[in-house]
């Protein structure tokens, strides 16, 4: 039986700047079931990343319903909204966002340090079997700036899937990456929906698109197209055919 | 979240940045120290001030004639000759509370000893004048009430004088001239050092009055002084009410203005006075360097919190609530804050202490110059440390994220 994570319905956001409104959003009808590999693509201004924003509770909706793991999100206080972010949603950014002069097993810890129900004690462990699942344990005690940009979106991977949360948002995770980069950080999402994660993917290159099994397509604050990917890219496969790059170091 | 855990968090960052943290103590420390030294160095300076006025006793009296009027016409102050000895057997005798009274007067003149002169003040004194001065000899003997009352030609001389008379001869029973009259010196006082207006107080010859009045004084300058020491502190006003009244009652037809009747405590307010203008002066320079400490510390607080917006940012995406955010920030301003005031503490008393060394001052750290320092630094640092961090934590979510 397939479990239903979230649904959204005539989600809204309205800006107002000045004495101008901004309709970002005009009404979503969204299902998103576990399990499931999801791109969600769009122009920009087309509204998609108010649309991740409001999934990953960092906004609230102007008008609508956002239900999240049976929890009705939208009538949440900050404080409550602040919990679910902790838990539910892991995040993984276009620029990284580690935190400066910081070992990459600690920023992983991060989320855990805010986390109430997690003991101090396996924090360290918990961290560490993050980097191994996105393969660089062994670069655990370096910091950001000692990191290629594809070392250092394994290790915001591996802080997002740290606490276990119920879905994986990713806002133009290969932005900054090259081609190369790209496919191995679309490997490690895809090894990741393969042991059971949720992965929500914010993109407008329709290429890394491709390796997701349903596509969402955004115009103008509406959802336009809503199809599945029946014969999605493999991110393996794939790296065995480009020409062999250096080794980053 | 846990407190504990918060402050292991805050800690961790500022031991991340440590040239942030440092510049941002260093506000602090220099603050502090600067007003504990200041304030210090004030409050040893007016302490010398006040040892040195109770060292020449507290319970002292002095009596001299303001002026006198030779029919309309005023004389100079001290011009008259007023004051009489037998003023001084009247205030013995007559006045409660007195324990010692003595005749002063006062001359200059050049001494003789062997190849060697110098010149310097002249005293001729009862022996009660070592009593109210509380005058000891480091060599050789007092003189006493006998030598006063024969007009013996003996002597006390101060340790100045018996260095530069006599080098490393022993100065006991050598006889030395007082302008060309030969006198023994009997022995040498207790060096006491420069008193509050600068004035070299071994630099003295005393000998008795009744010398002094016969074969050094001239006819015409016999100004005459009288010093009396009260039975204590609490009973001088009186004493010195009771003098003035005597001495109107025993010369006719003055008025209480040609009397001079004055106590070490009014010297004692005039030395304090100014004491306290140069405490007040050193007090207000620390505190504008506590202001301008005090400035520093904002400034770099309000640019440390507005640099790390982001990490703000970061910290409440993967899970930090506002007060943790907050906690964060407050406590690392704390421990900054708390830090910086101890090594400006440590510094402060070494400054204060070098000070004191090298002009042999003894200098006094006052705790409430380190509270109101400490207490200053604190408020600044937290208030600033929290001010922005509350800004920041009350931002919109995705600004902060974006904030560059």
């Amino acid at each position: 039986m397939i479990k239903q994570l979230l649904s959204t319905e005539a989600l809204t956001k309205t800006y107002t700047m000045g004495d101008i409104q901004v309709h970002a959003l005009r009404g979503v009808d969204l299902r998103i079931n576990a399990g499931e590999f999801i791109a969600i693509m769009g122009a920009s201004g087309s509204g998609k990343t108010t649309f991740m924003n409001l999934l990953g509770c960092l906004d609230k909706p102007s008008s609508g319903s956002y239900i999240l793991d049976d929890i009705p999100v939208h009538e949440m206080s900050e404080a409550d909204l602040t919990v679910i972010r902790n838990q539910k949603i892991g995040y993984v950014f276009q620029s990284f966002y580690l935190l400066p002069r910081t070992t990459a097993l600690e920023n992983v810890e991060l989320p855990l340090l805010y986390c109430h129900k997690c003991s101090l004690h396996d924090r360290h462990d918990k961290a560490m079997r993050a980097l191994e699942i996105v393969g660089i344990q062994d670069r655990a005690k370096h910091f950001p700036n000692q990191l290629s940009g594809g070392q250092q979106q394994r290790v915001a991977i591996a802080r997002a899937i740290v606490n276990d949360p119920v879905f994986l948002l990713a806002d133009e995770p290969t932005g900054n990456l090259d081609t190369h980069t790209s496919i191995e950080v679309m490997a490690v999402f895809q090894q990741l929906h393969q042991q059971g994660k949720t992965v929500i993917l914010v993109t407008h290159e329709h290429d890394i698109a491709q390796y997701a099994q349903r596509m969402i397509t955004f115009r103008d604050g509406r959802i336009i197209s809503d199809k599945l990917n029946p014969n999605p890219r493999i991110a393996t496969e794939d790296l065995k055919h480009l020409p062999k790059l250096d080794e980053e170091d | 979240m846990s407190v504990f855990g918060i402050i292991r968090i805050a800690l961790k960052s500022l031991t991340r940045n440590k040239t942030r943290t440092f510049l941002t103590m260093l506000g602090i420390i220099i603050g502090v120290a600067a007003v504990i030294t200041m304030l210090a160095i004030g409050q040893g300076a007016k302490r010398i001030v006040e040892d040195q006025v109770n060292s020449m006793g507290t319970n002292v009296i002095m009596v001299s004639s303001n002026f006198s009027q030779a029919g309309t016409a005023r004389q100079a102050a001290g011009g008259g000759n007023l004051l009489e000895v037998d003023d001084v057997e009247a205030i013995r005798d007559q006045v409660d509370n007195v324990l010692y009274a003595s005749t002063v007067y006062n001359t200059w003149g050049q001494l003789k000893y062997e190849g060697n002169n110098w010149r310097t003040g002249i005293m001729g004194v009862d022996a009660d004048y070592f009593f109210i001065r509380d005058m000891r000899t480091s060599q050789g003997e007092l003189f006493h009430n006998s030598d006063v009352e024969n007009g013996a030609k003996v002597c006390v001389i101060g340790k100045t004088v018996a260095d530069n008379l006599f080098g490393d001869v022993d100065p006991v029973d050598k006889i030395i001239r007082i302008r060309n009259i030969p006198f023994t010196v009997k022995g040498v006082l207790v060096a006491k050092g420069q008193n509050v207006m600068g004035m070299d107080q071994d630099d003295t010859v005393i000998a008795p009055y009744t010398t002094v009045f016969s074969r050094l004084l001239g006819q015409r300058w016999r100004n005459m002084m009288i010093l009396v020491s009260a039975q204590s502190k609490e009973s001088i006003m009186m004493v010195q009410q009771d003098i003035l009244n005597l001495l109107q009652a025993r010369h006719r037809g003055t008025t209480s203005e040609e009397f001079m009747v004055r106590t070490q405590t009014d010297l004692a307010d005039t030395a304090n006075s100014v004491s306290n203008t140069m405490t007040i002066l050193l007090a207000s320079i620390a505190g504008i360097s506590l202001l301008v400490g005090g400035i520093g510390i904002m400034n770099i607080m309000l640019v440390s919190v507005t640099e790390r917006i982001k990490e703000i940012g970061i910290r409440m995406a993967v899970g930090a609530g506002k007060r943790d955010v907050l906690l964060q920030f407050i406590i690392e301003a704390m421990a900054i804050s708390i830090i910086g005031g101890i090594l400006g503490i440590l510094l402060g008393f070494g400054a204060a202490k070098i000070v004191g060394d090298t002009m042999k001052w003894s200098i006094d750290v006052t705790p409430w110059s380190v509270m109101l320092s400490v207490g200053f630094s604190m408020v600044i640092g937290v208030f600033f440390g929290w001010y922005p961090a509350r800004k920041a934590a009350n931002l919109n979510l995705i600004d902060a994220l974006r904030y560059e």
